[in-house]
């Protein structure tokens, strides 16, 4: 059955075309070249001519290769095993272990039915007051981080796995340097964690095509924890990456390109993967973090631009802090209703003291007088940048509460805050501020 | 019966196939590709000699070349009938509480299952009798479907009149039972059945005449009745950036307009969303029905993950349902969300079709496509005199938030309102996020025409002025002007916000928002004694602190009166007085 052809008709890129008979769309085949055996998957088939993106590239290949089709589409190992290890994108052990091959799943299995999801409603907690006051994590969300190429993103990601508790932590690194490797490792083992990740790496030396399968086959992984009950916390970093190779592969095959270079079908290839976060009813969940950064910080970029209308929410990370405006976390309102009664209002009530109080320092910077409304924001602005901007703060959201309501009684009146009376009421601080 | 005409796989690109046969092929007809056990659906959506390209509704991994092809004769088609009510379905009309049941967690490709279950049985009552004349589309007799008369019509696709030969007497029908035969003028007989088929992209036109929108329908939502209505029948779109708010808005507006029937077609967005509203519905209670909001709800769900050719047909299978209860003389409202992953979804087809393409590489038929699905809404009279209507809203998801991209732009050629939501108003936390200052709407609404005027003037004054304060600064700013800001700020707040998480506030009926209205109306038409910019500022956040407060009461409520009188008391003391 298992029939080997010789004959390689063009090779374009990391894309090759073979002529062969009775190929499945999507099968994987391997091409034993003179430097070894590569795995390809096909991606297009023309009766005869069937074409099939080399994961470890085209180079070195000869016309005269042997390509032999497996007749099964991209499977990888599951299970207990994997946890501790660290593979590259088609699954290869990168560390010293053996390679695995039990428990295999297809990967890029069919969408989750929509009729089997529940709501989800347990939070994160993760000590950072812009996340858990102002944009709380739920698990099963999905959410990316937004930032230009030399923000801290990684160490965000990595502080946020390590303080949220997950049973399994799963890390896609996708075009990742060297460097950023090994900071999540140490990350992760300093704190103990490393016993219960399971890494799959693509650096930007490795081909362009290995980097598409990080994120199928990181979340394949995931989805079989998932299922048997276990709650998983996915990392994927950068996603610019993953569709950059999109880009890469669908130039190569001539699609007509829809805006920037890449492909029509962006859209749904992100949707693909970001949602695969779930929560099953009566098993576990998958939550995806990613990192996604903005070419030049514009939002509207395809990458980000599409990824916000798939995800659940954004941080926006911005000259090391969250910013409160471009963050948002869809699935808070689930959440921060079950907190404490006043979560939401200080929650409200301080977003918007602080978007006047950007204004406020916009008249500033132009020179205008400052009225005495305008000091009071300034201060309000000053104390919320130290105490609740910064990402030095580590400190649980009750904390996080009662500081704000501090902050608001150091700085305005009840009535200037706008909240409900009956609020205020229970929780203005008693000293009135002067502490 | 034809026979099956079968063909062979020849070409497979992600979701687009090509099949070679011999023998006709029909433009949009719908044929199935065995792939080992399975049957995966597709349909024709080009063809080149001898030569089909077809878009599949599945993935088409493990597709040869030679795998069998058989075509059905058939044009993509929904079953409507009795049942359709409080079910959930995919965009081929697949029931997802029952795949699930069968299928686990997963949606398994190649399970088609039936709409409608067949074994309910209906109570039927008749309301002709033999020999009565008939048309297309005539109720012939109703089963009770939740609160409604589900009438049984007569098939849309008959002509001319028709001749009642018999009609079933009352008692318990399914829907494979035939409950009349009719005759055509040529003596052809027909029989009737508790369904019919309808193919999803052809509009169902059996009645006698369309009507123009004239009747506002209430969303409770302050912003969009009082000053952006929306008419029954009539159409609205609401572009806006990611994050401003569109699905939030959606959902609110399915649960408190007031219509019959909604129908939300959730297409290529995130399942998270429907799953929210699929897990509350069933609990919410409607206050106009006392019953669960689910039984007046269809829900088509194509999540973006879900094959994409399908949420190209899920569109189409909303808009059908919609049109069917419409024929029933119901109101129903559309709701979908978002029509660009319904335009990208061509846009994927058209690439892999090899087409030229056009702005942003949708294809050149976007406009055409997405003005002949608006214009399936409207008012119609039916042939019995009743009216019935379909409002569609759409939200659109503008590349980057810019509304100067083809499907906004295509989009707003054809609708009659256009409710745009702004990342500055979400930014600063102003719900809905309709930006009043470009938002319009053709459509009259309840509100008195110079209310609408003056607020409108209200809104716009203070923009300028807030406009000019950024330049020179508040300190330039004269006191009376100023006011005029503080005032059109105050009107922003609230009025035109609600807040969606607040069990009152989130509706605001038709006779609340008229009150309101005129109260608001007399506080920004009166002069106060406001010794400088401090102190009016002062006076208008007291106020709107006490208003918010307000909002959270019950309309008429001890408490909605004890606030009343607080706010007058308030105003009282600020207006026409000297200095203190």
């Amino acid at each position: 059955m298992q029939k080997a052809y010789t004959n390689i008709i063009q090779i374009a890129g990391d894309v090759i075309t073979v002529e062969a008979e009775g190929v499945g769309y999507s099968e994987i085949a391997q091409i034993t070249t003179r430097s070894g055996v590569s795995l390809a998957q096909v991606i297009r088939i023309d009766a005869q001519k069937v074409s099939l993106q080399v994961f470890a590239g085209t180079r070195g290949i000869a016309t005269g290769d042997k390509v032999r089709f497996l007749g099964f589409p991209m499977r990888v190992a599951t299970g207990e095993n994997l946890l501790g290890r660290i593979f590259n994108g088609s699954g290869l052990p990168l560390d010293h272990g053996p390679a695995l091959s039990d428990n295999l799943v297809d990967i890029g299995a069919p969408s989750v039915n929509p009729a089997k999801r529940i709501i989800p409603n347990k939070m994160i907690r993760t000590g950072i007051p812009m996340i858990d006051v102002f944009n709380s994590l739920v698990e099963s969300q999905k959410l990316p981080v937004f930032s230009i190429a030399g923000e801290p993103y990684n160490e965000l990601l990595a502080r946020i796995a390590i303080q949220a508790e997950v049973d399994i932590i799963i890390v896609g690194g996708m075009g990742l340097k060297y460097d950023d490797y090994l900071f999540f490792k140490e990350t992760l083992n300093s704190h103990g964690a490393l016993s219960r990740c399971v890494f799959f790496m693509h650096t930007a030396a490795d081909p362009t095509v290995e980097c598409l399968l990080v994120p199928d086959i990181s979340l394949a992984v995931a989805e079989d924890f998932a299922l048997k009950g276990k709650r998983v916390l996915v990392l994927l970093t950068d996603m610019t990456n993953f569709a950059d190779s999109l880009k890469e592969i669908s130039i190569t095959m001539e699609q007509v390109p829809s805006n920037r270079g890449y492909p029509g079908d962006l859209y749904s290839q992100l949707a693909a993967r970001y949602e695969k976060a779930v929560d099953f009813e009566g098993a576990g969940s998958i939550t995806i973090l990613s990192a996604t950064t903005m070419p030049g910080d514009d939002v509207t970029h395809p990458v980000p631009d599409n990824t916000g209308y798939i995800t659940e929410g954004q941080f926006y990370l911005k000259s090391g802090v969250i910013e409160p405006f471009g963050s948002l976390s869809r699935l808070k309102q689930q959440v921060n209703g079950k907190t404490r009664s006043d979560h939401r209002a200080i929650m409200d009530t301080m977003i918007q003291l602080f978007a006047s109080y950007r204004e406020t320092l916009e008249k500033q910077s132009m020179g205008f007088q400052m009225s005495a409304w305008d000091e009071k924001l300034l201060k309000y602005g000053a104390l919320f940048e130290k105490n609740m901007m910064s990402l030095k703060v580590n400190i649980s959201l009750e904390k996080a509460l009662d500081l704000g309501w501090q902050i608001l009684a150091d700085c305005f009146s009840p009535e200037e805050t706008g909240i409900k009376l009956s609020i205020i009421e229970k929780f203005w601080p008693k000293n009135n501020g002067k502490d | 019966m034809e026979k099956i005409r079968t063909g062979k796989v020849i070409k497979v690109n992600a979701n687009m196939v090509t099949a070679e046969l011999s023998g006709q092929i029909i433009q949009n007809e719908v044929a199935y590709i065995i792939c080992g056990q399975e049957r995966l659906k597709a349909e024709v959506i080009r063809v080149h000699q001898n030569q089909a390209e077809m878009q599949v509704y599945e993935s088409t991994q493990g597709l040869r070349a030679g795998d069998v092809v058989e075509f059905s004769n058939e044009l993509l088609s929904v079953e409507l009938g009795p049942g359709l009510l409080g079910q959930i379905f995919d965009g081929l009309q697949n029931p997802l509480p029952a795949l699930a049941k069968k299928c686990g967690f997963f949606l398994k490709r190649g399970v088609y299952l039936e709409a409608l279950p067949d074994e309910t049985q209906w109570e039927f009552t008749p309301l002709v009798k033999a020999q009565d004349k008939v048309l297309a589309g005539s109720w012939l007799g109703f089963v009770p479907e939740k609160i409604f008369k589900h009438y049984v019509m007569a098939p849309f696709g008959l002509n001319g009149t028709l001749e009642v030969v018999s009609i079933a007497p009352p008692g318990k029908y399914n829907l494979k039972q035939a409950v009349a035969q009719l005759k055509d003028s040529s003596g052809k007989l027909h029989e009737v059945f508790l369904q019919q088929i309808w193919p999803v992209k052809i509009p169902i036109r059996a009645y006698a005449e369309k009507l123009r929108p004239s009747e506002p329908l209430v969303t409770k939502m302050r912003l969009i009745d009082s000053l952006f209505p929306v008419n029954r029948g009539g159409t609205y779109c609401t572009p806006g950036p990611f994050g401003a708010g569109k699905t939030v808005l959606q959902q609110l507006v399915s649960r408190h307009a007031e219509v019959d029937i909604v129908i939300i077609a959730a297409c290529g967005e995130r399942a998270g969303e429907v799953v929210e509203t699929l897990r509350t519905f069933p609990e919410l209670i409607d206050p106009r029905t006392q019953k669960p909001l689910m039984d007046r709800t269809v829900i088509i769900c194509n999540t973006s993950s879900m094959p994409v050719a399908a949420r190209e047909s899920s569109v189409y299978t909303a808009v059908t349902i919609a049109e069917y209860y419409r024929q029933m003389g119901l109101n129903v409202l559309l709701l979908a969300d978002s029509t660009s992953r319904w335009a990208q979804a061509m846009r994927e087809m058209s690439g892999r079709l090899e087409e030229i393409p056009g702005e942003e590489a949708f294809p050149a038929y976007l406009e055409s496509r997405i003005a002949s699905f608006y214009e399936r809404a409207g008012v119609v009279k039916l042939r019995s005199g009743e009216t019935g209507s379909v409002t569609i809203g759409g939200a659109v998801s503008p590349a980057g938030g810019n509304f100067e991209e083809p499907v906004t732009q295509a989009t707003l050629k054809v609708v009659g309102a256009f409710h745009g939501l702004s990342r500055e108003r979400s930014d600063a936390r102003r719900y809905p996020a309709i930006d009043p200052l470009i938002s319009w709407s053709k459509y009259s609404g309840f509100v008195k025409p110079e209310y609408k005027e003056r607020y409108h003037s209200i809104l716009n004054r203070g923009n300028e002025i807030a406009q000019m304060m950024k330049v020179i600064g508040e300190e330039g700013t004269s006191l009376a002007d100023y006011t005029e800001y503080l005032k059109s700020d105050f009107f922003d707040f609230v009025y035109l916000q609600q807040n969606a998480f607040d069990a009152v506030d989130e509706a605001t009926s038709k006779e609340r928002q008229i009150y309101l209205l005129e109260f608001i109306f007399a506080i920004l038409e009166a002069e106060y004694n406001l010794e400088d910019k401090t102190a009016a500022l002062h006076f208008f956040q007291t106020l709107r602190q006490l208003m918010r407060t307000w909002n959270s009461a019950e309309y008429n409520s001890p408490e909605f009166k004890k606030i009343g009188s607080q706010i007058t008391a308030l105003l009282e003391s600020k207006k026409n007085k000297k200095d203190k």
